[in-house]
């Protein structure tokens, strides 16, 4: 049955070759591949549990009298929009579940692409020939990063509101078209009546779309410069070494994606996530505390709550404080992001093809590099959430935020130049030395702690096997047997 | 790495997820149950994957059961098999039995931690028998595939490069082309104009809100703010009358003991009786300033904590408000409180034009 459907097939597309040919294509496994994948199944959980919400979704920021199902807004005025999230909630069947299964999607999806570019970055996974793969990839994020606010944003509640005001600011804040963008953009002075049908559009219709392009050019192009792998015996920069495609690799990407759908529908089911009955309908008026967005935005929260208070005015025109923190920093953050492939080349003078992936400690100024980066915005994503911390540590807020102020400035300077010095430490141990020591100590604590079920010693010949289950495989610069996957 | 020793790496591994859904737990409302559901059910479908050997093939070193073993040893190898078949039936079965209650679950109503806790059985069940097959009894051998260079040999891209020299023939027309490029350009700049459609320009509408002389200030119970309406020591939200819940115009009314305020010059008489009014929303990035702390006199911003002086014109404290509130002049006229006009300055976060 199959075998004829497939020669029906075959007959009118000749296919045949090209399918055996991806058949065979040879993956390497390492568990630090698999975050490319989470980011992938995320995207289809959000697709999948995000079209089922759009059929219930209302976009209306008209006014009208909450009669459903959750008694204690009974009777309050709150938008359409904020009515039907609530309906989707507490009325639709499975409503609720789809509706926490997609916002934990959201923070898995932009979590998975996060680690991901992290893994491309530390290994030089972004050298030629694979540029255009990265600067897909930070486009990526950055629609990641702006549908998932819009996302939020849709309900219409009292906590996305306030972010919506923020942002409001925020593009208010751009030098000259600043004022005019916020009116094309609301439709109005704020709050206006159209950016929630605006955002909705952008969040169902056109980002997706333009992911699911970008997604299939990133992967296509995968397939094409074939994956990169970590150094390893038999390993080169002219071949690759791994699993074929079929039927391993596939039977465990798509158990991957089962397992993935696993946590998020239990995450879904069982942790509520932005109950947004309980923040209320949005009122420009209404006060929130506590008010944090979503992490993969806190950072420039954290920004605009530690830049100190400095704005320009000068020759009757003014460049707002918002617009440094909160516009110009991640403007920069994405400039040096897509140019980084293109600055180290120039800056190296390396501007050959690889294929084999460098070991960070190898690499000791990008990884410091990379550390000071990923350390200042840790400290901005902290410091978004300052008043929660003060207050669950029971610190003055005031004296935090000027701690913050300098942590954030000092903390990565010195993150960086330990990570400098610790790879220039390692750097010194090749990784067959290193795994000796491992093996020669793992080889004493066996046979001290189980003298009868101690592992044999193994031969030299065979250490280099042993090297794929040791648990530093990735940092020893070996290929890890997927140890991450199980 | 011994199987036992996994074994123990991995109940830690289960025992660090519990603990740090425990330590999590307060920001979901300080109830740990969700989260143990979900350690607990993971960990149940990770004892059906337990004990596995992360490869079966021959780059295994755990060679005691599987990996070059395997072949010298045919009899261990069909035994562990037909485990490994007994697990992977045993998950598709509880996720078949998942899937038929989360279907029975549904036609009585549906229950979110029901449906969430099923599905992550139904769906985990698939993905761990998955998981084990391909690890277990899928061909797992480790081969190399040969890659070249990414650049086309050079006889190829000239070959590509003369494929498109067949257009100098007839396309080498310098004058057409600039038209060409001459109208799409103008197509282009033309196709931009709709984006003004979208909304009215800013005109004057961030200099001014709808507060006038005269206009009676009202609460957030619409009613209009008589004298006798706060305490020393008491703040509430105000609108314009007839422009109830105006996101521009909303400002925070104080009542301060008689010369407790320090006026700026040329507002001496804008806070009759105590009474002050400031703009609510935070010069900053347009938050509502809607936190009073009355010992020491200061209006906090929720969102980015900045911090505004009451008594000293709002100015800005702490925080990264570079402005003042603006105030709203106040006189009072029969017994209630109208404003004397606009506000001092235009209110909320800056912009461009501002000055």
């Amino acid at each position: 049955m199959i075998a004829r459907l497939a020669r029906w097939f075959d007959d009118r597309l000749a296919a045949s070759n090209f399918v055996r040919d991806k058949l065979n294509k040879v993956f390497p496994e390492h568990f630090s591949f698999m975050f490319g994948e989470l980011a992938l199944y995320s995207f289809v959980i959000l697709v999948v549990t995000g079209i089922f919400m759009a059929l219930f979704f209302n976009t209306s920021l008209s006014k009208t009298v909450y009669e459903g199902a959750y008694e204690p807004l009974r009777g309050v005025q709150v938008s359409q929009a904020y009515a039907s999230v609530l309906r989707l909630s507490f009325e639709v069947r499975a409503g609720m579940v789809m509706r926490q299964i997609h916002h934990w999607a959201a923070l898995l999806f932009m979590a998975s692409i996060v680690l991901h570019l992290c893994r491309i970055f530390f290994t030089g996974a972004f050298r030629r020939p694979r540029e255009i793969n990265w600067v897909i990839g930070v486009t990526l994020l950055a629609l990641g990063m702006f549908n998932g606010f819009s996302g939020y944003s849709l309900p219409d509640d009292l906590l996305s509101g306030t972010g919506l005001r923020i942002a409001h600011a925020i593009v208010q804040s751009i030098p000259v078209i600043g004022a005019w963008a916020t009116f094309l953009i609301f439709g109005g002075e704020y709050p206006a009546t159209e950016i929630i049908s605006r955002l909705y559009t952008m969040h169902i219709f056109l980002v997706p779309g333009i992911i699911v392009a970008l997604i299939s050019i990133h992967l296509a192009l995968v397939v094409r410069q074939k994956h990169t792998q970590f150094p390893g015996p038999g390993r080169r920069d002219d071949n690759v070494v791994g699993v074929r495609l079929w039927p391993t690799y596939t039977a465990l990407s798509i158990g991957l994606f089962f397992l993935v759908s696993a946590l998020l529908a239990g995450l879904g089911g069982l942790v509520q996530i932005n109950p947004v009955w309980l923040w209320g309908p949005y009122e420009p008026s209404a006060v929130t505390i506590a008010a944090q967005p979503d992490w993969y935005v806190g950072w420039g929260e954290g920004a605009l709550r530690l830049f100190p208070p400095w704005e320009i005015r000068a020759f009757g025109y003014m460049v707002p404080n918002p617009f440094f923190p909160a516009a110009l920093l991640p403007g920069l953050t994405f400039v040096a992001l897509y140019a980084w492939p293109f600055l180290e080349a120039r800056v190296t003078g390396d501007y050959d093809e690889h294929h084999l992936l460098d070991r960070p400690r190898d690499r000791p100024v990008r990884t410091a590099l990379g550390v000071v980066v990923l350390t200042f915005y840790g400290i901005l994503l902290l410091a978004g959430a300052n008043d929660v911390i003060a207050t669950e540590l029971g610190l003055p807020i005031i004296p935090f935020v000027y701690f913050l102020r300098g942590a954030v400035l000092v903390l990565p300077v010195l993150a960086g130049l330990t990570t400098w010095k610790i790879c220039r430490d390692l750097a010194g141990r090749s990784s067959l030395e290193a795994a000796r020591e491992e093996l020669a100590a793992r080889t004493e604590a066996a046979a001290e702690a189980e003298e009868a079920e101690e592992e044999p010693a193994r031969e030299p010949a065979e250490a280099s096997q042993a090297e794929s289950e040791q648990p530093d495989a990735a940092t020893a610069g070996r290929s890890g047997s997927g140890s991450g996957e199980a | 790495m011994s199987d036992r020793a996994l074994f123990v790496v991995r109940v830690m591994l289960v025992t660090l997820v519990g603990v740090a859904a425990a330590a999590v737990s307060p920001l979901f409302h300080g109830n740990p149950l969700p989260l143990v559901g979900i350690v607990v059910a993971m960990a149940l479908l990770y004892l059906v994957t337990l004990r596995l050997p992360h490869r079966a093939g021959p780059a295994r070193a755990d060679s005691d059961q599987g990996g070059p073993g395997r072949a010298a040893n045919p009899g261990n190898l069909a035994g562990e098999r037909g485990a490994a078949s007994a697990r992977i039936a045993l998950a598709f079965l509880l996720a078949t039995a998942a899937a038929v209650g989360l279907t029975v679950v549904y036609a009585r109503g549906g229950q979110p931690q029901l449906e969430g806790l099923l599905l992550l059985v139904a769906l985990g069940g698939i993905g761990s028998g998955l998981v084990v097959w391909a690890r277990k009894l899928l061909p797992s051998a480790t081969v190399s595939e040969e890659r070249g260079p990414m650049g086309s040999p050079v006889d190829e891209e000239q070959a590509t490069a003369t494929a498109f020299e067949r257009a100098e023939e007839g396309g080498k027309r310098r004058g057409l082309l600039g038209l060409l490029v001459l109208a799409a350009g103008w197509l282009g700049i033309a196709a931009l104009f709709p984006i003004r459609s979208l909304g009215p320009g800013p005109g004057r509408k961030l200099f001014v809100t709808s507060w006038r002389d005269g206009v009676p200030l009202v609460g957030e119970d619409e009613r209009v703010v008589t004298v006798d309406r706060l305490r020393v020591g008491e703040i509430i939200t105000v609108f314009p009358e007839g422009h109830h819940g105006a996101a521009d115009a909303q400002a925070v009314l104080i009542r301060l003991a008689p010369g407790q305020l320090r006026p700026l010059p040329g507002r001496e008489h804008w806070s009759p009786e105590g009474y002050v009014a400031y703009s609510k929303v935070c010069t900053h990035a347009g938050c509502p300033v809607g936190l009073y702390q009355v010992r020491s006199h200061q209006l906090f911003c929720p969102c980015h904590q900045s911090a505004f002086a009451v008594l000293e014109g709002a100015m800005p404290q702490f925080g990264p408000a570079t402005r003042p509130l603006p105030q709203l002049p106040l006189r009072i006229e029969h017994g209630e409180l109208v404003a004397g006009g606009d506000f001092s300055e235009p209110v909320g976060p800056g912009f461009w034009s501002y000055g």
